[in-house]
């Protein structure tokens, strides 16, 4: 049995009178790939916040790699081996990617406090096995991710997870504001992490995309997790009554 | 389900247009297009060449090399996407302080009885006491104003508005606008005959290096760039804020003890307008004001440039009040080229 990476357990966020996220109780297991899927305001996006620390939970508990957890912020789910790719992707776009690969954690050749020297070469090296490892392809490292497509900007973004996040990846909608083209080759990307046995918690809206890519679709409405499917159990029609409320399922949790 | 391909709001696919053309290489253009008119005209006008006189270069890179220490760290604000307007007078506090500390007791074999700290017995000090108070002053300076923007926020423009009239102020009351002159040979000797230039390179050679390859660098860039992400990295926005901020009123506290020295007497009005100069030389180099872009050495091909300007109109005996509303325009032209190309990156709308 596969041990289990991240669980919470009556997960509550109330953002004054409102209730964006009731008793939401979710696992997922080393090397599992879980989509979080749900209409606009569902609490999908409160409970990532609520697990990363970005807000502070109004109740419930968290436990992540087998240690009860209430990260003060992102750095800290960060340090302790969670990423996240959020949507506004959080890259400074005057410098290139190695210098965005390792923002905030760069390699230094000699340490003087904020004058540090930096191992340019040595992070140039790291960033190009990141890069293979997940299989992202950028033609220059050198060039300002400025001048980069969408999808490679995304790409950066992921490798910069991937090759940090040592037990867990979190996507808020990797794809929201990508082409086709560029949608697909993130989708082969996400593909590499799971064959790499990286667990991914995946926000989409995208439907076709979450069968393709997961094993599991945990699906929120109203701030209440509604419904948890195996991939081979469902299908689009039946995620789609989830979501609308069309359907119920007893157990609103999302154990295994 | 249909998807539609659109274009992801500020990633414009890769065009010709943006291909690696370093901003650098502009301002060297623009520098050597400066300079053959000027050369031309010379021989028109004056039949004279104006680059091929030492005597005359000398001149022109002293007359920049002071406004270009102060331009060093402002080039290091504007990166981080702020601005600092209190350069000019925390050039005018530290000269008018520091000379009262740098005076000598005797002069023309008389008792120097009018300085400053006369009565205190404070004269003929070592030269480290002033250069010590300018310094801290230029630190202060520097640290108050990074202090309000990173943790008020109050935006860099009005802070260091409030400093640069503070800081003249300070200057004004310190001797109640008189001249503080009569300074020790230690403190003639740090602005005397070329060495402005030589702390000059030495500053814009260490800043360059500091920029390109440490940890300072990197989050100066990233700052200017895109600060949430920069603190979503885990960068500590505000305190680099104070450094950089701290960083520059310090070096326009060394360029206040330069000019003090050069000039042997200090006035409460030094260093007025020095700010708009540097943030002009920075700007003529490439560094751009929406942030996250530009280097020293683009600032140092701005400050050739504004010298070449200076003293080719000088050259070419032009009014000096046709001087400055050419130098204005110019400011004006360099800034409208910044946004320009902004937009054409897609970045201003």
């Amino acid at each position: 049995m596969a041990k289990t990476i991240l669980k919470t357990e009556g997960l509550t966020k109330h953002y004054g009178g409102i209730q964006a996220l009731v008793d939401a109780d979710f696992e997922i297991k080393e090397g599992e790939h879980i989509a979080i899927v749900g209409d606009n305001g569902a609490g999908k996006s409160t409970f990532v916040r609520q697990i990363t620390g970005v807000e502070q939970r109004t109740g419930g508990r968290v436990w992540f790699d087998g240690n009860e957890v209430h990260f003060q912020g992102p750095l800290e789910a960060r340090h302790a081996g969670m990423e996240c790719v959020f949507q506004n992707l959080a890259l400074a776009d005057d410098l290139d990617v190695p210098a965005n690969l390792f923002l905030g954690r760069e390699k230094l050749l000699v340490n003087l406090g904020p004058f540090s020297i930096l191992d340019r070469r040595g992070m140039r090296k790291a960033t190009e096995d990141g890069l293979r490892a997940t299989g992202v392809r950028i033609p220059r490292l050198d060039y300002a991710i400025r001048r980069m497509s969408g999808g490679q900007r995304q790409g950066v973004a992921i490798a910069r997870s991937a090759t940090f996040a040592s037990k867990l990846i979190i996507m808020d909608e990797p794809t929201a504001a990508l082409g086709v083209q560029e949608t697909a080759q993130v989708e082969n990307i996400i593909r590499s992490l799971k064959s790499r046995g990286i667990p991914l918690v995946l926000i989409s809206h995208n439907l076709r995309q979450v069968f393709d890519l997961v094993d599991r679709i945990v699906v929120f409405r109203r701030g209440h997790i509604v419904a948890n499917l195996r991939k081979e159990e469902t299908d689009g029609n039946d995620v789609v009554a989830y979501i609308t409320g069309v359907k119920t399922q007893n157990t609103a949790s999302a154990m295994i | 389900m249909a998807e539609v391909a659109i274009n992801p709001g500020r990633a414009p696919a890769p065009t010709k247009s943006s291909r690696n053309w370093p901003m650098e290489l502009n301002a060297l253009a623009g520098l050597v297009a400066i300079a053959l008119i000027f050369e031309i005209a010379g021989w028109m006008i004056r039949g004279d060449s104006f680059l091929f006189n030492a005597q005359r270069l000398q001149i022109m890179i002293l007359q920049v090399s002071v406004i270009g220490i102060i331009a060093v760290g402002v080039t290091q604000v504007i990166i981080t996407g702020g601005i600092d307007l209190s350069s000019g007078s925390i050039v005018g506090a530290t000269s008018i302080i520091a000379m009262s500390f740098a005076q000598m007791g005797v002069r023309n074999g008389q008792d120097f009885t009018d300085a400053v700290f006369w009565s205190q017995g404070w004269v003929d000090l070592p030269i480290f006491m002033p250069i010590i108070v300018g310094l801290a002053l230029g630190l202060l300076a520097g640290l108050i104003n990074g202090a309000l923007i990173a943790y008020t926020k109050i935006p860099p423009f009005i802070a260091t508005l409030g400093m640069m009239v503070t800081a003249r102020g300070i200057a004004k009351w310190w001797t109640e606008g008189q001249a503080v002159s009569n300074p020790t040979d230690s403190f003639v000797a740090i602005g005397a005959g070329m060495m402005p230039v030589i702390i000059f390179a030495v500053i814009a050679i260490l800043f360059q290096l500091i920029l390109t390859y440490t940890l300072y660098g990197r989050r100066t860039y990233a700052i200017g760039s895109n600060p949430a992400g920069a603190r979503m990295a885990g960068i500590n926005v505000e305190r680099h804020l104070v450094l950089v901020y701290t960083i520059a009123g310090m070096l326009s506290a060394v360029a206040g003890l330069v000019a003090a020295s050069r000039a042997l007497t200090a006035q409460a009005g030094m260093g007025v307008m020095y700010e708009l100069d540097a943030i002009a030389m920075a700007v003529i180099g490439g560094v751009s004001l929406i942030g996250g872009r530009g280097s020293i050495i683009g600032t140092f091909l701005g400050m050739l440039i504004f010298g070449v300007i200076i003293s080719g109109f000088t050259f070419l005996r032009v009014d000096a009040y046709y001087q400055e509303m050419i130098k204005g325009a110019i400011i004006v032209a360099a800034v409208v080229a910044d946004i320009y190309r902004q937009k054409r990156r897609g970045i201003v709308d």
